[in-house]
């Protein structure tokens, strides 16, 4: 037995000998005996019909199969929210982006494979194409908030719009399932993806499978961020397509291009404040419109517009809101889960207004902030009174103490500047989420003198594996070795639901910890192993979500984040660098301190290139910079020195007292950087990322 | 054609134009090298010739004949995990793991060459490797431990 916890400590992760070896399997590394390889024919234009496709006579398709909208079984939908988007578009129906799957074919080697795809002849009738947000195809949700009455309200009213780009999730793995054919026509998906059971879910619908004939398993995965939580089950469905038909593994492994053009991006969105003050600086109203690009299909968008519109008027107090909030359907490849999941987008602005609102008044704007942040007590935009553990002070304060002074630039050319964000966000489901959805786990005691947690909770460089482990080992007083567990395999685990939305720890950790008490129990009144129960999620009574009016409490919790960025801002290049980032997050408690860090740390510089150099350029209606040569990502040269400073204010329902923080450091660095541009130059942005073409230009406009 | 990989010699009849990465995976059954981009931007498959950290992506496999060649599968001397991979794990430095295999290379050459590395000798040697989950400030605590 152990004697000292492992709750707190950062202990080794639990796969990282593997990982530093090389031995670690992902998806590609994988070998079936036999397989082949599989490729998606997608769509040139970004909007009309699908005429036709034939087959290259001239072309010897003997050693070749090939997979059409007619070779599906089920529904030819990847089912998600809306069940819009076709598994493969069929002929005679629409395309509504470029890139859109319309064929798929299989071959025993590569060569083979690509000549095949350069023998395919689609034909379409091309129809003109929607990109802009005002004249969009269709409204896939809209949401309002409603506080007060902001029309009722008297004062100084400052008013201003906001826009935010498309973002490439870049996990360094590209997407990837193989497709295994198995006796009784089950099929067996060994995939990089985030969500098991979403996968399990789209694959019975396509395939018309039962439970059992459908199979999906994940195997290492290099990375997600949201890219991997809706997008597997399209390529997944593809490969088990394939698979059935050729009667054999396919591998559908994609490269960095494919992968960048038809894969989803974070929403783009435009948003306007009309913020009234009083005299004093007294927040009286936010009136806010949020518009939202969902691309040409709905994939996730409502949820991430909710998620958008629930942040949008900041951490802050105000007695009348009113959130206006849509999402557009526009001929683009669809936008889809991003850490953040909207809430970056909303809070830019958010935070971004608080800074034009101290401008105009002539005050500080962290006193501002201090001024209208919720404190224990305060009601949000939702009516949520906040009840404990709310960080905003703390975090404020532990950032503002952590800060060196700021030393002006010894190269004359360069101006430095330093910009202040605050920012919060929900951990797990919004509103019912969690008691709709019901997470369960299973728990084991093993003969042998172990125990075994079943998740479906996936590893995705997070540390789900080691932390649920540490939770495990503590609560039973074993040691971590002691504590294994099950693969994330559908056939295996339950369904303890998707890996995002900072709910794993939080959320699927506290059953793992409640299960292990329980297990610890019975086997102290003598019950015997082996033993197995399960646990699923049981919302508190305490909290209460009106759905139709979103009115109630939004979230079980919030995390809070204050960030200091520092930038060097190049007047002759209108280069923005990013030199030095002190962030102060409130996690309730550090389950492992190096990961919640590292955690962090990379979230940061992924807003960190959000803001400054992430740039996705259209060029009829696909994305023009769709390799990695031109898609740029921050580098080690680039990332500024992160300071993380891990502030506890534990969570009374959090294992330990610890609130999600996934997605939070995505939400404040973008605002924090340009108001630090501003405070370089004294101009302001209105939109990011803030490239050297839009610096140079709002310098000369000044 | 031969070479040497991770210390023992190779014979292999393969075709000279195929990428060292494909020729290391498949092969040879060393999947530790990654494949992330296969233009040369990310340095998923980075590996060592003769020392010198290249994208194996971008190498036809001819021109290593008579090379050394290093893959993230022969820094450990059997079981026992170099101070580099032992850093590594204990910093943090591995989240999703997919970067680590080239970071770790190219941080064996950085510690190599450079007797007592800054933090930012440490930025420009890892330059040519990507990360989306560290934000960098882990990677460069673990190769920074290993200076003494």
């Amino acid at each position: 037995m152990l004697s000292r916890s492992p709750i707190g400590q950062s202990v080794p992760r639990r796969e990282g000998v593997a990982k530093v070896t090389g031995a670690a399997k992902y998806t590609d590394d994988l070998v079936f005996v036999g397989a082949w390889y599989g490729k998606t024919v997608r769509s040139t234009i970004p909007a009309g019909r699908l005429r036709s496709i034939s087959l290259d006579p001239a072309f010897d398709w003997s050693q070749v199969v090939v997979v059409t909208a007619a070779d599906i079984p089920g529904e030819n939908v990847v089912h998600l929210i809306r069940d819009d988007q076709p598994v493969l578009a069929r002929v005679g129906g629409d395309i509504r982006h470029k890139e859109e799957p319309i064929l798929l074919l299989a071959a025993p080697d590569r060569p083979t494979l690509e000549a095949a795809a350069r023998h395919v002849r689609p034909e379409y009738e091309p129809s003109t194409p929607v990109y802009e947000l005002d004249g969009a195809l269709e409204v896939y949700s809209t949401i309002q908030i409603t506080k007060g009455d902001v029309d009722a309200v008297q004062g100084e009213v400052i008013e201003r719009t906001f826009k935010v780009g498309l973002q490439e999730q870049l996990y360094i793995e590209p997407q990837g399932a193989i497709a295994i054919p198995e006796p009784g026509g089950a099929i067996r998906i060994i995939g990089s993806l985030q969500c098991p059971y979403y996968v399990h879910r789209a694959l019975k619908r396509a395939l018309k499978l039962t439970d059992a004939q459908a199979i999906v398993v994940q195997a290492e995965t290099g990375g997600g961020f949201g890219g991997k939580e809706e997008y597997p089950s399209m390529v997944a469905i593809h490969a088990a397509l394939l698979a059935r038909k050729a009667g054999r593994p396919v591998r559908l492994i994609y490269d960095r291009h494919e992968d960048l053009a038809a894969t989803t991006k974070r929403h783009p969105g435009v948003i306007t404040h009309r913020t009234t003050v009083g005299k004093d600086g007294t927040l009286r109203a936010q009136d806010i419109e949020i518009v939202l690009d969902g691309g040409g299909y709905c994939t996730l968008t409502p949820v991430v517009l909710s998620r958008a519109a629930i942040h949008a008027a900041g951490p802050y107090s105000c007695p009348n809101v009113r959130i206006r909030a849509k999402a557009v359907a526009t001929n683009t490849p669809p936008n889809g889960a991003f850490r953040g999941f909207g809430a970056p987008q909303s809070l830019f602005a958010a935070e971004l207004m608080v800074e034009h609102v101290a401008e105009r008044l002539g005050i500080s704007s962290v006193d501002l902030r201090s001024k209208w942040m919720l404190r224990l007590g305060d009601t949000t935009a939702t009516g949520q009174v906040l009840t404990e553990s709310v960080g905003s002070e703390l975090v404020l304060d532990a950032a503002l103490k952590a800060a060196a002074t700021v030393q002006p630039s010894n190269r004359p050319t360069v101006r430095r500047g330093r910009g202040l964000s605050l920012v919060f966000h929900g951990s797990g489901f919004t509103g019912s989420g969690e008691k709709k959805l019901q997470g369960t786990i299973g728990f084991e005691a093993l003969a042998d003198g172990t125990f075994r947690i079943l998740t479906a909770s996936t590893e995705i460089g997070q540390g789900t594996k080691t932390i649920f482990c540490q939770l495990a080992a503590d609560a039973l007083g074993v040691s971590l070795d002691q504590v294994v567990l099950a693969p994330q395999d559908t056939s295996l685990v339950p369904d303890s639901g998707p890996t995002v939305a900072s709910r794993t720890a939080m959320i699927v950790g506290r059953l793992v910890q409640e299960a292990a008490v329980e297990i610890k129990q019975r086997l102290g009144r003598g019950e015997k192993a082996p033993l197995a129960i399960q646990k699923s999620y049981i919302q508190p009574d305490s909290l209460s979500w009106d759905e139709t009016n979103y009115r109630g409490d939004a979230y079980p919790i919030y995390a809070w984040a204050c960030t200091i960025a520092d930038v060097d801002v190049d007047l002759v290049t209108g280069e923005v660098r990013v030199t030095d980032l002190v962030t102060a997050v409130d996690c309730g408690k550090a389950l492992h301190p190096v990961m919640a860090e590292g955690q962090i740390e990379g979230g940061t510089l992924q807003a960190v290139g959000w803001a400054t150099i992430e740039e996705i350029k259209m060029k009829d209606g696909g994305y023009q910079n769709d390799r990695l040569a031109t898609y740029l990502i921050p580098t080690a040269l680039d990332a500024p020195r992160i300071r993380t400073i891990l502030v506890e204010n534990p969570y009374s329902r959090g294992p330990f007292g610890a609130k999600g923080i996934g997605e939070l450091p995505m939400d404040g660095p973008a605002p924090a950087i340009i108001a630090a541009i501003h405070d370089a130059t004294g101009v302001w942005l209105d939109e990011i990322p803030a490239t050297p073409e839009k610096v140079l230009a709002a310098c000369a406009l000044r | 054609m031969r070479f040497t990989l991770n210390g023992s010699p190779v014979s292999l009849d393969v075709l000279g134009s195929r990428r060292l990465l494909d020729v290391l995976r498949e092969e040879l059954g060393l999947t530790g090298t990654k494949e992330g981009c296969g233009e040369g931007e990310c340095g998923a498959c980075s590996v060592l010739i003769n020392g010198e950290v290249v994208d194996s992506c971008l190498v036809a496999v001819g021109q290593v004949e008579d090379c050394d060649v290093l893959t993230v599968e022969g820094l450990a001397d059997g079981k026992q995990l170099t101070a580099l991979q032992q850093a590594f794990i204990n910093h943090g430095a591995a989240q999703c793991g997919i970067c680590t295999p080239g970071m770790l290379l190219a941080a064996h050459v950085l510690l190599q060459r450079t007797n007592r590395p800054s933090a930012d000798d440490v930025r420009v040697g890892l330059a040519g490797n990507l990360c989306r989950c560290t934000g960098y400030t882990k990677i460069i605590e673990a190769v920074l431990s290993c200076t003494t």
